[in-house]
């Protein structure tokens, strides 16, 4: 081997080179790295936390429901929600999914739903279950190890206070439907959120839901929660707005106590003074709480598929014949044309029958109430009367008269699915409806409730309230607002009002009134039964009750109108609901003890003395005498 | 014991610099374990090398002892064992850890370890020797200028075991020899017109994915070609100019036959944010572990990126990032500093080793030591493609670790003149 001349030019020149590529490699190096550490190291920085910081909404307590006096109708109390964090493990969210299954009996259906929503929006957590009780918490607590990707959250959750007396009021939450997502009213809420479905709840929805927060929670690169899911709340949730219901709910709760069970109607409460809604009960009724968390496909099933359709809200929705209960509408509609004197005989006095072309009507009193004015006419419920007042009017003028007092159309309560009132608004409505130009003797089923006139308990309320405020009335409002909505009027002078005030009364007040036995002591409680014949039993017939009460001499407070379906006798059933629910609530506003006896039937019955009863009919035989 | 002193006094320097670099990888490999949730792949790891490191030392004392003699004599054995151990592994090679789809590994008792560590060193070895025997000094032929088909032999030696690891598949490896035989080649004199026509048909590859790019490459070939006439036989003119044409044609044909995740890695290099969640996962994650570390890092066993799991292979090929992302551009340019001192430090000591034979080892150790280093931290930044190749000294491995010093002991020893 030879000896190495260092000094060869070639391989120091090679040498030079050498060293000079590998300064450059190098240097290429520090200057990428100068880069990304350097110059784009905040980029990286937030792609460093983005990556390992999950955002995870952090529902907003819903905003509170309170009644009239402060009680508490909804609620936000604590719970418990599993979801599933996004992961790239083996089988991905699927796989936990199926392990949950046991522990939170999720049946093939529901776990098909989940894993569909979890290919829709297969980065965001997925909810699970929106309602875990506290055991089942435990135990998957316990599992925490075989189920990384589960996060348990405090979420709080729905608690209905008033339950069953208020579920057709307050309606109920559940989770947003895909369907609903597509709304446009829905265009900031994402899956999994909650959102009121039914009454207050969806229409309030804007101010109960509040904003939801963000919490971010650390995961590894499979998605895999590393610290603990109650870690630092990065965005606080803004709870939901409290709001303050016109309604009362220990009127609600009296209601739901009095109403016959088994029995089938509404009751609608409404405050004279503001038109405010005091109480919106449907029968039968169902637990808005069972709805929390997502209701068990089971109860939804049955609820559903019950022949009383409990989920029917009959008090805004439900559309019945009125009746009798209408006929204070044709008197008002004949006083306010001039048509009528209020103290003016018809001039054929009632035989029990009337006789018109050539078909023979009938009066509910076979025996004919003789001749009456129109005050006798409505304490009576006289049939012949109101045919004759009909045809005076005339048809085309009694459907205009009528539509314009809004008896077509909806009365504007804050609610959701309101239907309107069925009622002709002119005379193509035969037409169109039934295929034939009606003629003149149309007006005589009109005229007493009968024919192509279907109305929502709430719509008759809304007629009474107006006559009981003079004429006018604002819109039914739920929530305590300075909002009035718009107003009904039924364009009528408080003189012609006070005639049928008078009429009313005396159904109640007189003995032999149709609802004479209702008659309360300590309130002025007039009204108008109805008993209605329907189509689907014709042996039993629906049964009507519009009141108006308050203290005596005073103006009247509260209207209460009371439906029931197939309740057969409108002054027998439907008349007790709403003296007893009227005298619940002013012997409340008043300050006077409550009582389960009220009626006068109730005292009979229970053999409980109403020295007050013989003292009014002694002053009334007296009145008449002079 | 005089003798082992004077070894160690006379590259002190470097071995301090290498000592330095292995403590800091099983520092590093400790780190990587250092995951919120624990991974059994990662954990007890830096003990595991450490004990390597220890066997390591060790190998290296007695290495830095034996006779420089007997190592160029043993060069040629070497090469031929490497080779046999290489086609073994073809037979009854096994995968191992993140290497599981692959047949680098043999077992050899309880023992499991990669013959191509060892056959890249066989290879310098009877690289250097085949160059130092035609070479009348390094960069000097002997008797008669360099010529081009002077090149066939030392590629023929090279080429043999490249092939068996492009078998198995080890395509890091693969390049560590190319690096290596561009190194030796270079360090011999070969004219660098010559090495440009030897690495000639891989750029044609690369340029024959554009039509244009191919045609203007070509242009500037045969120019080139042309004013070289003088120093090329017309065969070998035609042979260069043949092979880049075919290369290049059919090139498509052969991306159409290569496995889907190597298209991948070939096009993840190209265009990195394509598919975040497949193929450049790894990339993009190793850019932001190393971007989010900033000017001085995260601090020691703190990287985010590291200990929520997101980097892959972070104990093996992607460990720089992790030094990226725990101590800042400034940990970074320390250690490109201590690894440049290392490379420069060869060099040196090539060219100031009195012997052909020790000067052509050390140069060859450079080329394969430059070519891991540069492509796996270039391939943390995204400099170049991804490709399954450790970083010496400080990625975990214990067979690898292992030669890194065998291959540190060679150059020492044969640096050194009794």
């Amino acid at each position: 081997m030879s000896p190495l001349n260092v000094a060869e030019p070639e391989v120091q020149r090679r040498a030079h080179i050498a060293v000079g590529v590998l300064v450059a490699l190098f240097a290429i190096l520090c200057v990428a790295f100068f880069r990304v550490q350097v110059l784009q190291s905040n980029t990286y920085g937030l792609q460093s936390d983005s990556n390992r910081l999950r955002p995870f909404p952090v529902d907003a307590s819903r905003g509170a429901v309170f009644d009239r006096n402060n009680r508490v109708i909804a609620s936000s109390v604590p719970g418990y929600s599993v979801h599933v964090f996004p992961s790239t493990t083996p089988g991905g969210m699927a796989a936990t999914v199926e392990e949950l299954r046991p522990y939170l009996q999720l049946d093939d259906a529901r776990a098909a739903q989940l894993l569909e929503r979890a290919r829709r929006e297969p980065y965001q957590p997925l909810l699970v279950e929106g309602d875990a009780d506290f055991e089942v918490v435990s135990i998957l607590e316990e599992h925490r190890a075989e189920l990384p990707s589960v996060v348990i959250q405090m979420r709080p959750k729905r608690y209905y206070h008033g339950a069953r007396a208020v579920s057709h009021l307050v309606g109920y939450v559940g989770e947003i439907t895909a369907a609903e997502l597509e709304e446009d009213r829905y265009a900031r809420y994402t899956q999994g959120m909650t959102v009121g479905k039914e009454g207050v709840e969806r229409q309030y929805e804007a101010l109960l839901q509040g904003k939801r927060g963000v919490r971010y929670t650390e995961v590894d690169a499979l998605g895999r929660v590393v610290n603990s899911p109650l870690g630092r709340v990065e965005q606080a949730p803004e709870p939901g707005v409290d709001i303050q219901l016109n309604l009362d709910l220990d009127l609600m709760e009296w209601i739901h106590h009095i109403f016959p069970d088994s029995m089938r109607g509404a009751v609608v409460a409404l405050d004279v003074r503001d038109g405010g809604v005091l109480a919106l009960y449907s029968a039968p009724t169902f637990d808005p709480n069972s709805f929390v968390g997502g209701i068990d496909p089971d109860d939804w099933t049955s609820l559903n598929n019950d022949p009383s359709q409990p989920l029917f809200n009959r008090a805004i929705v439900g559309r019945y014949a009125p009746g009798s209960t209408w006929k204070a509408a044709v008197g008002a509609i004949g006083l306010q044309l001039g048509l009528v004197d209020p103290h003016e005989y018809m001039p054929r006095a009632c035989t029990g029958t009337f006789r018109y072309g050539n078909r023979t009507f009938r009066c509910w009193n076979g025996s004919g109430h003789g001749a009456l004015d129109l005050i006798g006419a409505v304490q009576h419920s006289c049939n012949v009367y109101f045919y004759q007042l009909g045809l005076r009017i005339g048809l085309e003028r009694l459907v205009q008269s009528a539509t314009d007092m809004g008896f077509a159309r909806q009365c504007g309560i804050d609610m959701p699915r309101e239907s309107p009132g069925v009622f002709p608004r002119d005379l193509g409505f035969w037409e169109s409806r039934f295929g034939y130009v009606p003629n003149e003797s149309e007006v005589l089923s009109i005229a007493i409730g009968q024919g192509p006139n279907d109305q929502t308990p709430l719509g008759m309320a809304q007629f009474y309230l107006a006559l009981a405020r003079g004429g006018r009335a604002p819109a039914p409002r739920i929530f305590r607002s300075d909002d009035p909505g718009e107003a009904w009027d039924i364009g009528i002078s408080p003189e012609h009002g006070e005639v049928l005030l008078e009429g009313l009364r005396r159904v109640v007040g007189e003995v032999g009134g149709t609802a004479y036995y209702s008659s309360l002591e300590h309130w002025d409680l007039a009204g108008k039964s109805g008993t209605v014949q329907n189509a689907q039993d014709a042996t039993r017939n629906h049964a009507w009750f519009a009141g108006i009460a308050g203290p005596w001499e005073k103006p009247p407070e509260i209207v209460v109108v009371a439906m029931v379906e197939f309740g057969e006798s409108g002054s027998g059933v439907a008349a007790p609901l709403v003296a007893k629910s009227a005298d619940y609530f002013l012997r409340k506003r008043y300050g006077i003890p409550t009582d389960t006896i009220q009626t006068l039937r109730e005292h009979i019955q229970t053999d409980t003395p109403a020295p007050w009863a013989w003292a009014r009919a002694r002053e009334r035989e007296r009145e008449r005498a002079r | 014991m005089r003798s082992l002193f004077t070894n160690w006094s006379l590259d002190s320097g470097l071995i301090l610099a290498l000592l330095a670099l292995s403590g800091f990888g099983v520092a590093m490999i400790y780190s990587t374990g250092e995951l919120n949730v624990p991974s059994p792949i990662v954990e007890g790891a830096w003990v595991r090398q450490l004990v390597w490191l220890l066997l390591a030392l060790i190998a290296f004392t007695i290495l830095t002892r034996i006779s420089r003699n007997w190592i160029e004599w043993a060069s040629i054995p070497a090469y031929v064992l490497a080779v046999v151990l290489l086609a073994a592994t073809l037979v009854v090679g096994t995968g191992r850890g993140t290497a599981a789809g692959v047949t680098s590994f043999l077992q050899v008792g309880g023992i499991q370890f990669q013959p191509a560590e060892v056959a890249k060193i066989a290879a310098i070895l009877a690289l250097a020797r085949l160059m130092a025997s035609r070479s009348e000094a390094p960069g000097l032929r002997a008797g008669r200028p360099w010529q081009f088909a002077d090149l066939f032999a030392p590629c023929a030696l090279i080429g043999l075991p490249l092939a068996l690891v492009v078998l198995q598949p080890d395509l890091g490896t693969a390049i560590a020899f190319i690096g290596i035989l561009v190194a030796v080649l270079f360090w011999a004199g070969i004219p660098l017109t010559y090495l440009f026509l030897l690495v000639s048909p891989g750029i044609a590859l690369v340029a024959s994915f554009n039509t244009w790019l191919f045609s203007a490459y070509m242009v500037a070939l045969i120019g080139l070609l042309y004013l070289r006439r003088s120093r090329l036989y017309p065969f070998e003119y035609v042979a260069v100019l043949v092979f880049n044409l075919a290369v290049g044609t059919v090139a498509r044909l052969l991306w159409e036959s290569l496995a889907p995740y190597q298209r991948n890695r070939v096009l993840v290099f190209l265009d990195p944010g394509q598919d975040p969640r497949e193929a450049g996962y790894h990339l993009i994650q190793s850019k932001v572990a190393i971007g989010s570390g900033g000017l001085t890092g995260k601090g020691f066993t703190l990287g985010t990126q590291k200990r929520f799991n997101f980097l892959p292979e972070q104990h093996t090929d992607f460990i720089f990032a992790v030094v990226g992302e725990e101590f800042g551009f400034l940990g970074t340019i320390l250690v490109l500093l201590v690894f440049g001192l290392v490379l420069y430090r060869l060099i040196r000591l090539a060219t100031i080793t009195r012997s052909h034979f020790a000067s052509f080892v050390i140069f060859g150790i450079f080329g394969a030591w430059v070519t891991h280093i540069v492509v796996n931290i270039g391939m943390t930044v995204g400099l170049v493609p991804v490709t399954g190749i450790p970083l010496p000294f400080i990625s975990y491995g214990g067979s690898f670790l292992l030669m890194c010093w065998v291959a540190a002991a060679l150059a020492v020893r044969l640096a050194h003149q009794d």
